[in-house]
This record gives C-alpha cells, sequence and structure tokens, in this order.
C-alpha cells in the first residue's frame, strides 16, 4: 500500500490557487480598457470628450465658486472683483424673495411657505402607496386650503365651496345604483346650485357668526416661482381627469361626441400655448357677459387646463389602444356597463400604460408656464426680465439669474422623471 | 316552454331615450349637440354685445392699412410705408424660416446625440446623457434667453474690431461675430449664375436617380455600388465645372468694417441666431431619446441575424437597423417637428421679428384689432400643423411595415 502512495506522489492533493486575472483584464484598468479605450477610434474620443469637458468645467467652475455673494449692487459686485471674470450671486441673494414670492406681502410669506410644504404632504399619499391611505382625505382637502392659504380673505368661502363638492358627492351615492353617469350630471348639477345659491349668502351669514380670516392678497400680487408652481400643479391636476374624459369621447362609438372630441384636440394640439395666453388676456374678456371681470390667473388657469388636456387625453388615447381588446371583450361579456367597464377594467391598465407620456405631458406644462412671462404675468422668468434686470441696481446680470431659474426648473422636472421611472418599475407586472 | 319567435316589440316609451341601450347614444348625442351649439352661441351672443358696447366691429381691413413699423430681419423688401398684410406675410416667413434651420439642426444633433448615447464608450455615453437631461428638464424660454444674452451681451461691438490692435476679429476673414448681430458673407449673382445653379440642381436630381437605381440594382443581383462617394462627386463636381466653365459668376460681398459698424454682406440677427440654436438644441435632445429608443427597439437578433450573413457593422447599421428603427422614429420626430415650429414663437420674448412678433405683437398692438389679430395667428399655426403633419404623415405610410 505503502508503494502506491509513492506511485501517486506526482499528483497534487489541492488544485492549484486561482490566478489572479490579468491585470489588463480587471480592476480599473480593465474596466478602463473596455469602456474609454477599446479602441483607437474610441481612445481618440474619449481624449477629445475629457478635453471638452475639462474645457468647460475651466470656464465655468471658477466663475461659479469666485461669485461674489455680499454686494449691493452690480458695480459693487464689480468693484469687489477687480476685473476677475466671476459670478455676481448677490443678486440672488438680496433678490430671492421677488424671484420666489413675486410682490407677495413679505409678511405673509409664511402662509405661502406652509401650503408649499402641505403640497407635498397632500402629494404623498397619491405618489406612494405604501402610505396610509387615510391620508388622502388631506388631499382631497388641500385645494381648499390652500386657496385660502394664498389668497386669504375668509375661511367660509373655501369652506362652502369644499361643502358644494360634497354635497355633490352625496347626490352621486344616493343615485349611483341608477346610472354612473347619470349620477355624475345629477352630482354635477347639485354641486354649482349648491354654489351659485347658497355660496355667498352662508359664508357671509357664518363669517358674520366667526369671522375666521386671512389678510386677502390679490392676484397681481402673486408672482415669481410661485405662479409657475400655482399654474403647474393646478393645470396638472385638472387637466388629468378632463384629459381622460376627451381621451374616452375620441375613442366613442357615438360620431358627435367623437366630432367634438376630434376637433377640440386637434384644435389645441395645432396653435402654439402662447397664442392660448393671448386668447386668455385679450380675447376672452370678449366672450364673457359685459361686466364680468374674471381674474388674469384664472383666466390662464383655464387656457393652460385646455392646453394640456388635449396633450393628456393624446397620451391617454395611446394607452386606450395599446390594450389589447380582449379585455374590452371581458368587460363586456361580464356584463359590466360603459361606466363600470372603463372604471374597473380599461382605464386601471391603460393609465399604466400611459404614465411615461403622461409624466413628459407634466413636466411640459410646468415648463410652458414660463410662458406667461411674455404676456406680462410676473413669474419667474417675468420677474427676472422685469423689475430685476430693470432696475439700477442689477443691470446686465442675466447669467446668473437665468441661471439660478434654469437650476430650480431642472431639480424639479428632473426630480418628477425619476419619480416617473420608478413607477413604471414598480407597476410592472409583465415578468420578462 | 320557451319561445323561439321574437318577443313582440314593446311600444315606444319616451323612457325608452334615457333606459333603452338603443336610443340612450342618440339622446346623449343630441344633449351634447345642443349644449355646444349653446355654449357657443352664448359666447357669440356675449361677444357681439361686447363689441356693441365698444363701438368695434370685426373687420380685417386693418390688414390693407400702413403698418408704420420697421423690421430688422427679413426675407422679403419691407419699409414701414408698407401694409399690415405685408408685414404679417414676412413675419410669416420669418416664422418659416427659423422653423425650417430648426429642424434640420435639431435633427442633425439628436442623430448624433442619440447615436452617441449608445456608444460603447461610456465617458461620451454619458457626456450626451447628461446634455439630453439639461436640456430637456429647463425650459425653452429659459435657454432662449440665455443663447440671446450670448448673442446680445457676451459678444464683442463693432467698435472692437477696429484699429491695430483690435480686441476682436472676423472668423477666416469672412464672418463678424459682433453684439449687433453675425455678418456673413452674402452671395453676390452675376450673368451665368443661372446656368450653375440649374446644373447644381440638376446634379441633386441626378444623386436620388443614382440612389433609386443603386437600391434596384442591389435588390437584383445584389451588387453594391458605392453611393456615398458617388453621391459627393455628383454634389460638387459638376457644379464646381459650370462654376469654372462660365467665369466664376457667384462672388462673395464679404462684410467690412465701415466708421462704426459693418457694411456689406448679409447680417444676420442675433434675435435669429438665439431662437434658431435654442430651439435646435432644445428639441434635439428631444430627438435624441427618439432615436435612441427607435435603435433600442429594433431586436438584437437583427444585428445577430445580419452579422451571420457575414455584414460589416458599418453595413449593418445602415442596412439593417437603420430602415427599421426609421418606422419607430418618425412618428415622434414628427411631433418634435411640430413642437418647434410651435416653440418658434417665443421670439416674441427676444424680439424676433416672427409672425407673433408682426401679427400678434405689434399690429395687435397698433390697430387695437386683437380678436382678429389672435385669430389670424391661430389659424396660421393651425395650417403649418396640418401641413407639416400631413407630409409626414404620406412619408411615414411610405416607410412604414407593409402588412398583409
Amino acid at each position: 500500500m505503502s508503494q502506491g502512495d509513492h506511485s501517486v506522489a506526482f499528483v497534487r492533493h489541492d488544485p492549484l490557487p486561482p490566478q489572479a486575472p490579468p491585470v489588463s483584464q480587471a480592476g480599473l484598468i480593465g474596466w478602463l480598457r473596455t469602456n474609454l479605450f477599446s479602441s483607437i477610434g474610441n481612445s481618440i474620443m474619449t481624449l477629445i470628450t475629457l478635453y471638452v469637458i475639462y474645457a468647460l468645467l475651466a470656464a465655468i467652475v471658477p466663475w461659479v465658486a469666485n461669485g461674489v455673494w455680499d454686494a449691493s449692487s452690480i458695480r459693487d459686485c464689480r468693484e469687489q472683483l477687480q476685473g476677475v471674470n466671476a459670478a455676481c450671486w448677490a443678486v440672488i441673494e438680496e433678490r430671492w424673495p421677488q424671484l420666489v414670492f413675486g410682490n407677495y406681502p413679505p409678511e405673509h410669506y409664511g402662509r405661502a411657505a406652509i401650503a408649499f410644504v402641505l403640497l407635498f404632504v397632500a402629494l404623498a399619499p397619491v405618489l406612494y402607496f405604501g402610505l396610509p391611505r387615510k391620508m388622502l382625505w388631506f388631499t382631497g382637502l388641500y385645494p381648499f386650503l390652500t386657496y385660502w392659504l394664498i389668497w386669504g380673505g375668509t375661511l367660509w368661502i373655501p369652506v362652502m365651496a369644499l361643502v358644494g363638492v360634497v354635497v355633490g358627492f352625496l347626490v352621486f351615492r344616493v343615485l349611483e345604483d341608477k346610472s354612473f353617469f347619470g349620477a355624475m350630471v345629477a352630482a354635477l348639477a347639485a354641486a354649482m346650485a349648491f354654489w351659485i345659491v347658497l355660496t355667498a349668502p352662508l359664508a357671509d351669514a357664518l363669517a358674520s357668526v366667526l369671522p375666521l380670516a386671512l389678510t386677502p392678497v390679490a392676484s397681481r400680487e402673486i408672482g415669481g416661482f410661485m405662479i409657475n408652481f400655482i399654474l403647474g400643479t393646478s393645470g396638472i391636476a385638472l387637466s388629468l381627469p378632463l384629459g381622460i374624459l376627451l381621451a374616452l369621447g375620441r375613442q366613442s362609438s357615438l360620431p358627435i361626441i367623437k366630432m367634438i372630441c376630434v376637433v377640440f384636440i386637434e384644435f389645441v394640439r395645432g396653435v402654439p400655448l402662447i397664442t392660448l395666453l393671448f386668447v386668455a388676456s385679450v380675447m376672452l374678456a370678449y366672450f364673457l357677459p359685459p361686466g364680468t371681470n374674471f381674474d388674469l390667473m384664472l383666466r390662464v388657469i383655464i387656457m393652460v387646463t385646455l392646453f394640456a388636456a388635449a396633450y393628456m387625453a393624446e397620451a391617454i388615447r395611446g394607452g386606450l389602444a395599446a390594450l389589447p381588446k380582449g379585455q374590452y371583450e371581458a368587460g363586456d361579456s361580464l356584463g359590466l356597463d360603459y361606466w363600470q367597464k372603463m372604471r374597473l377594467i380599461v382605464l386601471p391598465q391603460a393609465l399604466k400604460i400611459s404614465i411615461p407620456s403622461i409624466v413628459n405631458i407634466a413636466i411640459g406644462l410646468f415648463k410652458d408656464t414660463t410662458l406667461v412671462s411674455i404676456i406680462s404675468m410676473f413669474d419667474v422668468i417675468g420677474m427676472i426680465r422685469g423689475p430685476i434686470l430693470s432696475s439700477t441696481e442689477w443691470f446686465g446680470v442675466y447669467w446668473e439669474l437665468l441661471g439660478f431659474a434654469g437650476v430650480l426648473f431642472f431639480v424639479f422636472c428632473y426630480g418628477i422623471s425619476q419619480y416617473s421611472q420608478w413607477l413604471e418599475r414598480k407597476l410592472a407586472t409583465d415578468h420578462r | 316552454m320557451t319561445s323561439i319567435s321574437d318577443p313582440a316589440q314593446p311600444a315606444f316609451r319616451l323612457s325608452m331615450l334615457v333606459n333603452d341601450t338603443r336610443y340612450r347614444g342618440i339622446t346623449f348625442q343630441i344633449i351634447a349637440f345642443l349644449a355646444i351649439v349653446f355654449f357657443f352661441g352664448w359666447l357669440i351672443w356675449n361677444a357681439t354685445q361686447n363689441l356693441a358696447a365698444l363701438g368695434q366691429d370685426i373687420s380685417f381691413k386693418f390688414l390693407g392699412e400702413q403698418a408704420g413699423y420697421d423690421i430688422n430681419q427679413k426675407l422679403i423688401p419691407f419699409v414701414s410705408t408698407d401694409t399690415h398684410l405685408r408685414a404679417a406675410m414676412v413675419g410669416i416667413l420669418n416664422t418659416l424660416l427659423v422653423a425650417f434651420l430648426g429642424c434640420i439642426t435639431a435633427t442633425i444633433i439628436g442623430v448624433v446625440v442619440g447615436v452617441l448615447r449608445l456608444s460603447k464608450n461610456w465617458l461620451l455615453a454619458k457626456v450626451m446623457s447628461v446634455y439630453v437631461e439639461i436640456f430637456r428638464n429647463v425650459p425653452v424660454l429659459i435657454w432662449i434667453l440665455i443663447i440671446f444674452s450670448v448673442m446680445s451681451n457676451a459678444l464683442p461691438s463693432p467698435r472692437d474690431f477696429r484699429g491695430d490692435d483690435a480686441s476682436a476679429s472676423m472668423v477666416l476673414d469672412m464672418m463678424a461675430f459682433t453684439n449687433r448681430g453675425v455678418y456673413v458673407p452674402a452671395p453676390v449673382w452675376e450673368a451665368g449664375s443661372g446656368v450653375v445653379v440649374a446644373v447644381f440642381l440638376a446634379s441633386i436630381i441626378g444623386i436620388l436617380f443614382l440612389r433609386r437605381f443603386a437600391t434596384k440594382l442591389l435588390y437584383d443581383t445584389g451588387r453594391e455600388l458605392p453611393v456615398l462617394q458617388l453621391s459627393l462627386g455628383l454634389f460638387f463636381v459638376p457644379a464646381l465645372i459650370a462654376y469654372f466653365v462660365m467665369g466664376s459668376p457667384i462672388g462673395l460681398d464679404t462684410p467690412e468694417l465701415k466708421g462704426f459698424n459693418f457694411q456689406g454682406g448679409l447680417k444676420v440677427q442675433g434675435s435669429l441666431i438665439a431662437l434658431w440654436w435654442a430651439l435646435a438644441l432644445y428639441t434635439g435632445a428631444f430627438i435624441a431619446e427618439n432615436v435612441r429608443a427607435g435603435i433600442m427597439a429594433v431586436s438584437k437578433g437583427q444585428t445577430e441575424a445580419a452579422a451571420a450573413l457575414g455584414m460589416r457593422p458599418g453595413k449593418i447599421m445602415r442596412l439593417v437597423i437603420l430602415p427599421q428603427a426609421l418606422r419607430v422614429i418618425i412618428p415622434p420626430l414628427i411631433s418634435q417637428y411640430l413642437n418647434l415650429t410651435k416653440n418658434s414663437s417665443l421670439a416674441a420674448a427676444i424680439g424676433y421679428m416672427d409672425i407673433t412678433g408682426t401679427l400678434g405683437g405689434i399690429t395687435l398692438n397698433q390697430t387695437g384689432r386683437s380678436f382678429e389679430a389672435v385669430l389670424l395667428l391661430m389659424l396660421f399655426y393651425l395650417l403649418i400643423s396640418l401641413a407639416i403633419s400631413g407630409v409626414m404623415n404620406l412619408y411615414n405610410n411610405a416607410v412604414k411595415l407593409k402588412e398583409r
């Protein structure tokens, strides 16, 4: 047996330890070789790109970093810089309330700030499904609360508006079993009747009993980034339901309904938003009964909503068309009526498909709110181009201000698009 | 016992208009139609009341009146004594000019960036996605204003070009970038230049025929012509020969510094360049995403199949991937072109005299005819949108997959 041991002495008892991969294939060098220098052409491209990045950073970073934060005017800035080419951030330091709030009374900045913070509380349950569903109640209250916080005045007007909604909802619940659509119409009519007939007297009566009021702020005092936010959020929130209705109308088998929706969608999509804003600012007054004076902000919100609704409708139509026909037929074969079928089977799936395009439209709408500066509303761009750049202190400080506005928009828009990608991954039910 | 004969038709009752699915649709449609008619009737009635109260009427006569303002950027001659209609025409041409330039530039940027974002070079791909994200997430109005402030503030004034130790100099001794606009050489057409242009146009038609012939040859015999080289040859050689045979009939009028400003050449307003490049860079970022999505939509099997047939990477891209990707890319590309054209109305912000600046701006303010001006403005954009989508749909139909 010992012989046997000797005869296999040249066989190893344990395997060779694995060798480290060649330096050129692993680690940092390997990564560089595969991703940056895989061929001569690639290497040249990498070097050119590096040079371009270097040139850009060399131009921008010192300009940003050497900027002056403490100065009273552009001349003061230039004196402090002594010929060095750098930013004058002092303008943002000094004018940021104007950029963010416009001419909103400074003593009430807190109200606007609370409304802004509460927006995220209200949006949270809509955006993240993991949160308690009860928070949606707050989301429902939020529009009324915000109106009160931002515009001020008596609390009872928004409360009565809310009561009108509750009245409509109760009417809907009572009639729901008879017909979904009929109940909707009846609820709308009841709410309308409540608002038109009862709101003003009831609010007056309650205000005389318990005067809960904030100092009123006129719409024209609201400005800066606040306008972009108000227009963006209300436009997006209102255009989604309208867009769903338009999309359903366009897919409808009823020719007249379909025609109305097609004409509306194609008309709105065919003209630039700026012409619709012109309509809001100069033409809409002609179309209203003589003597009515409509707030410009409200007119613009209406136009922005109609504009976004047409695009939303097209996005949702894409989702409706992408849904297999079997889903519609399944709804029919279960004996559901049109609204049940749409509500319970078709729309949940169609909306999921259209999330990316809906989010793109929402981002586009938020960016397009800057266009109101052209009809002389003082949003963040209007503020920059108007009061700030034409002031004697800050004449000629373009880059810093426009850069600041650009960064503000970038943060929000990029955030929204990242959220939508997360949502898409979360809602993906197909197993690929 | 069940009856197999049709049940007796119940007599028509009024409640069936709401409850019976056969009639309900018609009822709803009539209600909707009446509601729309009443709504518009109400709007029009209000409008007539308001106009009567103001002592105004709807009339397009103002288009024939003297405009009384000057336009600095124009493609057709215009003086301030011309009519508002002609001012609107200048505006329309300016809109079309910036839309045309913008669409071409945006397409080039979009295709290059879209392809480079898929590059194997990690750094290049990252840089391109940074470009796309930055431009997509900041409003186009801000880009227009930023580029416009480059054009009007960062560039040297014509005065800086003067003297021996001038702080600014002309590019290639031909172009001058100043804060009052960009001066480029203007072509001077002399006798005989028509022949050169005709030869050039003929060679472009020749290129189109060559490409068609090359495709046919490829499908019939499998032989491939060097189309790119032949096209480039056809593009330059005949026109150059004609140019020299006719004795150099096309000259260049280069801008020269005279006194405090440049004379001669072609002056391009800074506002045009700002609008053009802002729209091109902004829309280019969106087109890049469409191009990338289109290329990624072509399944990997197609590339592998082409490689298995022995095709080289360049050829795979040109003959297999691009033709299929184009089908996915073109519909969103059309809507990007439409968006660019509509966004060109932001010219109003920087004083570029497009149709929004002339008809919807100065004309509207001078005549007070807001009603008519906005109406015409909308009509114009509507027509443009319909025209672009019509042309592009024709093209889309030509390239789309032919199924059964």
